[in-house]
């Protein structure tokens, strides 16, 4: 098992006649995703690497049985574009797009919330979700991810390539990742992903990788310290970011003394979690501790005996 | 985006808001004109420049007649204005001259995102012009919260609500309450404060102090917006990685980083400190790093004299190393310069590219992993002091 996608997901791409959109579907299909269908509005009835294109959501839905939105449509339409996936019965949605208006993903959410509360959204501004070996819906390199244990949640695009090849290159696969963005209103929280990687019997770990601003992993840190046995780790970036600038991410500002990396981190000692401080060790770390963790159980069994 | 204090107050006189009658001056000869046109004193100068804590530093003076005027006009124009917020300063190049308000009483009032409820909020406060961080530290219960519906926007009776809490006329605040929310959602703003609202000798209110902050992201429904920006607020280096699509801010190190995506970028100024040294910059040359950014991320990076050392983390999967390699050198040879670069590259390609970057003859010095690379940057850095 894994979480939200897996090898029956069946993928449509919204806005894949475009640069970004073409190549990624492709690289999506080469690594085994079930990529059915794309959309581009007027464009209908044209192929793109082989992949059917419609004018609406609504109809390669019908045709495909999609079940699963890929998003790269340019920002100014991208909001259309997620509302117009929930409305054609998708139930996950995963949107790419970087640099939509707040005042939009306010609106967008809010929809979301009220219409859909089954419905999953993810991004916008993120890499997209991966559950190695299955299905890759994203941006992300597929190669430096590994079949595992480990689920990792993260705000972050190429942090989370860097904290995946590590725990790869120590023999630690994963079972699913989440990359839920960098804007400040999105769709899955790190809370929500944290309670499904809690409730997914094959992630026996979990990563969580944040950042600045907002109080998003204090949040996951209540929960965790309620509800979550298995060992989570953490690194939280942006421990050097001076306050009231906006670090790439629109989300990722310190703003009236919130959000700052040192209370986030606390936040998450308190619950529990191993929180890491050095980035390059966040593989080692994790398998340092699970090994040491599973020696202990062993040894607890051992004693039981 | 920012907005300066005249800018803001003239878009919220447009709207119909009761501001203090005054008009916004480039130079002595023009602050002159606005005192004569205005007709009457006191008067307040206010300096223009994008931080807080103004009054505290000297950048608001109140004057009785023509000659402190005109003390006060010069002994703000041309300086930079250094306050408790922004200790390094920012240029005043104008100055916002308005009648002077005799008021009674000081409120809070301020429309923006709350990112726990992902909904717009209305704050207001009794607590008046302080910084309402330090009100909410102090006492809590002195903040009135309005979440804002997404569907039906703020209503009336939430405004009324407030205005009976802290003891503000009601019609009027409604009034006010529901243009500076049409305001906020026309123009895309993150943050619309009044800080603070004022009621004066007439019980009347008067929004005496005015921000407004738009969404970077929304900007290309406002191109208006973006035309009256006052980039001289902004670090020059900033302005120019803007133009070319770069995330780059100016820190106070030495170890010049250039990192692909906002997260890693962070992460490598956290590392470079805990190796000891002291990062110059966050520089994000975007998830994918194509050559050409890399290119002009290059330039912009040393062309800020305290750069010692450069950290270069790219973290490519997709991108081939012999092509960042490629631009890498270019690069170099194009700006002309000696100082060590530590590369770190992940990506197809990898051996490739290092053996590109060592056989350039240039300064280049490979790294193995983020660790090694920050260490070898940091103790290069160090080298060169």
């Amino acid at each position: 098992m894994s979480i939200i996608v897996d090898k029956n997901t069946k993928v449509v791409v919204q806005g894949i006649t475009g640069k970004e959109g073409s190549f990624h579907a492709l690289q999506c299909k080469n690594y085994g995703t079930k990529v059915v269908a794309g959309v581009t509005p007027g464009k209908g009835g044209q192929e793109v690497e082989g992949i059917p294109v419609f004018n609406t959501v609504r109809e390669a839905v019908e045709e495909t049985g999609a079940n699963c939105s890929l998003i790269f449509v340019p920002a100014p339409f991208a909001p259309d574009a997620i509302v117009e996936a929930l409305d054609s019965g998708i139930s996950v949605v995963v949107c790419i797009t970087e640099g939509i208006p707040a005042h939009d993903m306010v609106k967008v959410k809010d929809y979301l919330k009220k219409n859909y509360p089954e419905s999953v959204l993810i991004g916008p501004n993120c890499p997209g979700i991966i559950t190695p070996g299955e299905a890759k819906v994203g941006i992300m390199p597929g190669h430096i991810f590994r079949k595992g244990r480990i689920g990792i949640v993260s705000r972050s695009g190429t942090l989370t390539y860097e904290a995946a090849y590590q725990l790869t290159r120590v023999g630690l696969g994963q079972s699913t990742a989440v990359g839920i963005g960098g804007d400040p209103v999105h769709g899955l929280s790190h809370r929500e992903v944290i309670e499904m990687f809690n409730e997914d019997p094959e992630t026996e770990a979990i990563l969580l990788i944040g950042e600045i601003g907002g109080t998003e992993e204090e949040e996951a840190a209540e929960y965790i310290d309620r509800y979550v046995d298995k060992p989570v780790f953490a690194y939280i970036a942006g421990i050097t970011a001076p306050p009231g600038k906006r670090m790439g991410h629109a989300g990722a500002i310190i703003t009236g003394g919130k959000g700052t990396a040192k209370a986030k981190m606390e936040a998450l000692k308190e619950a529990g979690v191993y929180v890491i401080e050095n980035p390059a060790f966040i593989g080692e770390t994790v398998a340092r501790t699970l090994g040491v963790l599973e020696a202990s159980q062993e040894k607890r069994t051992c004693e039981a005996d | 985006m920012k907005l300066h204090e005249h800018q803001a107050k003239e878009i919220l006189a447009k709207y119909g808001l009761p501001v203090p009658e005054g008009k916004v001056a480039f130079s002595l000869k023009e602050a002159v004109e606005v005192a004569e046109e205005l007709g009457e004193f006191p008067l307040v100068v206010k300096a223009q420049v994008h931080c807080g804590g103004r009054g505290k530093a000297g950048g608001v003076k109140i004057v009785k007649d023509m000659e402190e005027l005109k003390e006060a006009v010069e002994s703000m124009l041309g300086t930079v204005l250094k306050t408790f917020q922004c200790p390094e300063g920012k240029p005043v190049n104008r100055v916002w001259i308005e009648k002077a308000t005799a008021i009674d009483k000081e409120y809070y009032l301020g429309i923006t995102l709350d990112r726990s409820s992902e909904k717009n909020v209305l704050i207001a406060s009794a607590s008046g012009g302080m910084e309402i961080e330090e009100v909410a530290k102090e006492d809590p219960t002195a903040i009135i919260t309005e979440v804002i519906d997404p569907v039906v926007g703020l209503m009336p009776y939430q405004l009324r609500r407030v205005a009976f809490n802290i003891g503000l006329p009601v019609k009027e605040f409604v009034n006010i309450g529901m243009k500076l929310y049409r305001i906020y959602e026309e123009l895309d703003a993150s943050l619309v404060e009044i800080n603070p609202l004022v009621t004066d000798k007439n019980g009347s209110i008067v929004l005496l102090d005015a921000k407004i902050d738009v969404d970077d992201n929304a900007l290309f429904r406002h191109k208006d917006m973006e035309e009256i920006e006052d980039k001289s607020q902004l670090d020059p280096l900033e302005v120019e990685a803007n133009k070319y699509g770069l995330n780059y801010i100016k820190l106070k190190g030495n170890v010049g980083c250039m990192v692909n995506g906002a997260g890693l970028a962070m992460t490598t100024m956290d590392i470079i400190k805990l190796a000891g040294g002291e990062p110059a910059n966050f520089l994000d040359v975007g998830g994918g790093a194509n050559v050409e950014q890399i290119s002009n991320a290059f330039r912009i990076l040393t062309a800020d004299k305290d750069v010692k050392a450069v950290f270069v983390n790219i973290f490519g999967g997709i991108l081939r190393c012999d092509r960042l390699a490629q631009g890498l050198i270019e690069a170099v040879r194009n700006v002309n310069t000696d100082i060590p670069i530590v590369v770190r590259m992940e990506g197809t390609n990898v051996e490739e590219g290092k053996r590109m970057l060592k056989e350039s003859g240039l300064n280049f010095v490979s790294a193995d992993d983020m660790w090694d690379g920050a260490k070898k940057a940091v103790e290069l850095a160090g080298r060169c002091e």
